[in-house]
């Protein structure tokens, strides 16, 4: 894969359209997983996936990952393709 | 309780490891060679008389009162500037000294007032004391000659004055200001009998460089240079010795007491983190703790439009018990949490995070370093396996090459700061990657080698440029890796920085600097010696803050300058014991000492202490609490000790998320802004005021020791333990001390701490447990605590925050040296002569631009917000960038910061903010608004009768 940084597997554009005080929770939860996915693209595909997903299991409280896991169940518009992926193998918390 | 009296040796410890013998005064003394005779004596308690030496300064040799008899040698040499020699027979007290001596005395004295029954240093004068030693009698010459005993009095320092007619010119003073400060603030104007101290070019001390450290004031041998409280109060009669509240340094003081009165601070020569000096800070601004706007009583209120209705402890408490309850039973188990303080102590803050996982049974526990540090707790434990520096500060005495990056010393850790510029002046290089031209990139007698001052929010493309030179130049310390590093991930580093887009040439349209100098500095940092690194929040508080530190810790790594004196990757923390509350568990993913909160064998052995279940689901950060909160998820908070809604970005979602919640719970020393929107408010205590713990930027524990009681009735701690105790979780702890006890039974880095260890040896740094039972000074000795190091690739990601025509200028803001944080301390101080509010720094070009003047009210606009402020026009910033603090609550700097974030941590970018600036008339809307809703919150309801 290209390693230019113009070409970098992040999508932070979708969020930063709604810059400042004006995002909702759910913009700021897919530009954190897009931000969190950018940093480990930088390792081959499957790692990059894994780095992501146990960043936000290890990081995230449960309320936060139930949110995204709805994003992901209504198609996960905005998560760039890393956090996708990543997302959609990290089973939702059992309690919120 | 007496005074703590610190003995002077006159000059200053020899490093040598080679030993001297000699004989004073008939007694056989073995010192190192190159000590002064003069210290050599009062190594055996023989204390020859003097007045210009101090252990603080290097011999100066100028009194002439110190001289000794040598056999064998001709003359009287001074002791203080003679060194020991292998078998030289020496007297201190002969008649022929005796006689010089008096002689020397009856000089001094006869152009000296003689007011000592009213003079603010009776019974605490170097002069008068050797009027005594030499057994001055009378003064032959008489007093009606030319003297200076009529000169006058600068008082312009708000904290000492300096009394010219009572200075004998010994320079130590001008010598502190060198040697320790480090400023060069003052000289001897003047020759012969003209000769006098003089602060800058015979200006007053508030006009002139000074910077108020009190160098001077504590090198002082007579009241020339004395606290404005000693003429105010008298001498104090007993000390205290505890650490500084201020800053991540970690200066250890003597609390200086008469009765339950506080007199000064004086810096303690004996603490290791300042080796005796101080700042403005430390050693002066302490009255805040007896400020009239301290809160003294608990209040509550059920609504913040209401106003605030004192009540009993009793009530208090149990109202916020009742209310979290009710919250919890309401919403759930995670909908309340809280935040610890790194103003407060160890004990306190680790008390904080156990109510919140015991009491409440969540981990919706956070704290400040969420919005500093976090990144370098992150990256470190990452490439290195522990969240902390590396080093102890004596360590800069062995460095040859310093990096500063992202960091003002002189101003944000100034005690190091000097330590630093000492090193700097012996002759080590300095790298400073900064926008801004920082002090130290140009200061007396030192000069930055390399500034490389990069656009705001390139860090990682600046540490992988300097990468990308030392691996291509062969200059990465291969022997060094392959012994203590993970080599497959250095080859994939290796050749991941080697590719040319991370060349100094390629980076320069991201950072816009020069890269002959980025390839020049890179070489100095891989082939200079030993070569450290020093960093501050102009690393972490950006979207990719962990990617930098990883960048810095790789960058060490391949350069082999981690594991060993005068090298690797220092962290200068923020606030005092920001070290100590991440250290306590303070974050919601982990327990104290860095254990995620998942690992079941370690939630065990906590649950076995506590004594109740923990929750194995981390909790909310600052950040996603507001957002939790303005989503109708979280309702109740305890914040203890933090201004959050000043110092956390994006004020208008921080009010936002702070408005949502039917509880918050502030406990602090004064109504701060966080408190306009708290329904209880619980008044905490100074550190004056209770015991207990801090730990400094390099790891180092301390104590913090009581002085007065608690003003408010209660230690911080006890209140924790009321609340717990009301909300059905019980705590039992009589003293901070039971409560390190558990601490060193639940965390493996603190096995071997207890009071009775800091009371025998002053401070010890972690780890200390079984394998290092007197702390760690300097970690990763021989490998890495992960096992072997391990590189990671630091890709660079602009940031998305990103300039354009309506907002052209990036603002980066930051702190100054006589304010501390949000200012709620150092506000209430007299430090606000050198800093009565915040004001915007920008280029002349870019003011000039505007239409802008010095001084002029400007509006300063993001995405996010606007204020006003005045303008400073300054060549300090670079075309383009402008910067400002956030110490002052009316200009509400964050009104105007964003929400992006640290991609690992959600530590706030606050370093890069895409702004406009126009000239301006009068506050902004929110300024406006904001004022009207604090004069309304503030309002405390009449007692009843």
């Amino acid at each position: 894969m290209s390693h230019s940084p113009h070409h970098h597997d992040h999508s932070h554009g979708a969020a930063h359209s709604q810059s400042g005080s004006h995002k909702t929770t759910d913009d700021r939860l897919v530009y954190m997983a897009n931000q969190i996915a950018t940093f480990f693209s930088t390792q081959p595909h499957a790692e990059a996936v894994d780095g992501t997903r146990q960043h936000i299991r290890k990081f995230w409280d449960p309320r936060m990952r139930t949110r995204i896991a709805a994003i992901v169940e209504h198609g996960g518009t905005g998560l760039s393709p890393i956090a996708k992926e990543a997302l959609e193998g990290l089973s939702r918390p059992a309690v919120s | 309780m007496s005074l703590v009296h610190e003995i002077d040796y006159g000059t200053p410890v020899s490093k040598s490891e080679k030993l001297v013998t000699l004989t004073i005064d008939g007694m056989k003394v073995q010192v190192p060679e190159g000590t002064s005779i003069m210290r050599a004596a009062m190594e055996v308690g023989n204390q020859i008389p003097k007045l210009c030496a101090t252990d603080m300064l290097d011999a100066f040799g100028s009194c002439r009162l110190c001289l000794v008899e040598i056999e064998g040698r001709n003359g009287t040499p001074a002791s203080c500037t003679t060194p020991v020699a292998d078998g030289i027979v020496v007297k201190t007290q002969t008649e022929r000294l005796k006689q010089i001596r008096k002689g020397v005395m009856e000089l001094y004295i006869s152009d000296h007032p003689l007011d000592c029954l009213t003079c603010s240093a009776n019974g605490d004068c170097e002069l008068q004391d050797m009027a005594g030693v030499v057994g001055l009698r009378e003064v032959r010459y008489g007093y009606e000659g030319e003297n200076h005993t009529k000169l006058g009095k600068d008082e312009s320092n708000p904290y000492f004055t300096y009394e010219q007619s009572k200075c004998i010119v010994c320079n130590r003073c001008v010598r502190a200001c060198e040697e320790v400060q480090g400023t060069f603030a003052l000289t001897i104007s003047g020759r012969g009998f003209g000769s006098r101290v003089s602060p800058g070019m015979n200006e007053t001390f508030l006009s002139s460089e000074c910077v108020s450290c009190g160098a001077c004031v504590q090198a002082c041998p007579t009241a020339t240079l004395n606290e404005k409280a000693m003429f105010e109060i008298g001498t104090p009669e007993h000390s205290v010795v505890t650490t500084c509240a201020y800053c991540g340094v970690g200066c250890t003081f003597k609390a200086e007491m008469r009765g339950d009165e506080l007199v000064r601070m004086v810096p303690y020569k004996d603490g290791k983190a300042n080796r005796g000096h101080s700042c403005v800070k430390g050693r002066f601004a302490y009255g805040y703790a007896s400020h009239k706007e301290r809160i003294l009583k608990p209040m509550i209120r059920a609504s913040i439009q209401e106003p605030w209705r004192e009540v009993s402890w009793d009530e208090a408490i149990g109202y916020a018990a009742s209310e979290f309850k009710r919250i919890q039973a309401k919403y759930g188990r995670r909908s309340v949490g809280g935040i610890t303080s790194s103003r407060c102590t160890n004990e306190e803050t680790y008390l904080v995070q156990k109510l919140i996982r015991g009491a409440f049974g969540n981990n919706n526990v956070d704290t400040c370093a969420r919005v500093c540090h976090s990144p370098t707790g992150y990256g470190l434990s990452q490439t290195y396996g522990t969240s902390a520096g590396t080093q102890d500060f004596d360590s800069i005495e062995e460095t040859d090459v310093v990096l500063v990056i992202g960091a003002n010393p002189t101003d944000g850790h100034p005690v190091f700061g000097s330590r630093m510029k000492k090193r700097l002046r012996q002759g080590a290089k300095l790298i400073i990657i900064d926008p801004r031209k920082i002090d130290l990139v140009r200061t007396p007698h030192v000069q930055a080698d390399y500034h490389l001052p990069l656009r705001p929010g390139t860090n990682v493309a600046m540490v992988t440029a300097l990468a990308h030179v030392i691996v291509t130049e062969g200059l990465v310390n291969e022997q060094f890796v392959r012994e203590r590093c993970e080599w497959d991930e250095f080859q994939e580093w290796a050749a991941f920085v080697a590719d040319e887009r991370h060349s100094p040439e390629a980076v320069e349209k991201y950072t816009g600097v020069d890269p002959a100098q980025v390839r020049a500095a890179a070489r100095l940092y891989a082939t200079g010696g030993n070569a450290a690194i020093y960093y501050g929040l102009g690393v972490t508080e950006h979207s990719q803050g962990s990617t930098t530190v990883i960048a810095i810790a790789n960058l060490a790594m391949a350069t082999g300058n981690v594991g060993r004196n005068g090298v690797g990757v220092n962290p200068l923390r923020g606030q005092n014991n920001v070290q100590g509350s991440c250290d306590m568990g303070s974050f919601p993913h982990e327990l104290s000492g860095y254990r995620h909160v998942s690992d079941d064998a370690t939630r065990a052995l906590f649950e076995s202490v506590w004594g109740v279940p923990l929750d194995d689901e981390p909790g909310l950060r600052i950040p996603n609490m507001f957002d939790a909160a303005v989503d109708g998820t979280f309702k109740g908070m305890y914040v203890q000790g933090e201004d959050i809604l000043q110092s956390d970005p994006d004020t208008r979602h921080v009010s936002a998320g702070l408005g949502a919640l039917e509880c918050l719970v502030v406990q602090d020393l004064f109504l701060n802004e966080t408190a306009n929107y708290a329904h209880v408010f619980l008044p905490g205590c100074s550190f004056l005021e209770k015991d207990g713990t801090f730990t400094n930027a390099e790891r180092r524990i301390q104590r913090v020791r009581k002085v007065m009681a608690p003003k408010n009735g209660y230690a911080d701690w006890e209140i924790t333990i009321l609340l717990s105790n009301a909300l059905g979780y019980q705590m039992d702890y009589a003293h901070p001390s039971e409560i390190m006890d558990e601490i060193a039974r639940l965390t493996p880095t603190f096995t071997g701490v207890s009071y009775k260890k800091l009371e025998d040896l002053g401070s010890v740094q972690w780890p200390c447990n079984e394998k290092a039972p007197e702390g760690t000074p300097v970690m990763h000795i021989g490998g890495f605590v992960r096992g072997k190091g391990k590189f990671m690739l630091t890709e660079y990601v602009p940031t998305d925050e990103r300039t354009g025509p309506l907002f052209p200028l990036l603002l980066t803001t930051g702190r100054i040296l006589s304010q501390y944080n949000v200012g709620a301390q150092t506000r209430r101080t007299a430090n606000v002569v050198w800093h009565g509010e915040d004001v915007l720094e920008l280029h002349p070009h870019d003011a000039e631009n505007r239409g802008i003047r010095d001084g002029d009210f400007v509006k300063l606009e993001s995405r996010a917000g606007s204020t006003t402020l005045k303008a400073r026009i300054s060549d300090r910033m670079s075309p383009g960038v402008v910067y400002t603090t956030f110490h002052h609550p009316l200009t509400q700097a964050n009104v105007v910061t964003t929400d992006f974030s640290d991609w690992a941590t959600n530590c706030p970018e606050y370093k890069v903010t895409a702004v406009q600036v126009a000239p301006s008339n009068g506050p902004s809307q929110w300024q406006e608004e904001y004022e009207k809703l604090s004069r309304e919150s503030r309002r405390i309801a009449e007692a009843a009768e």
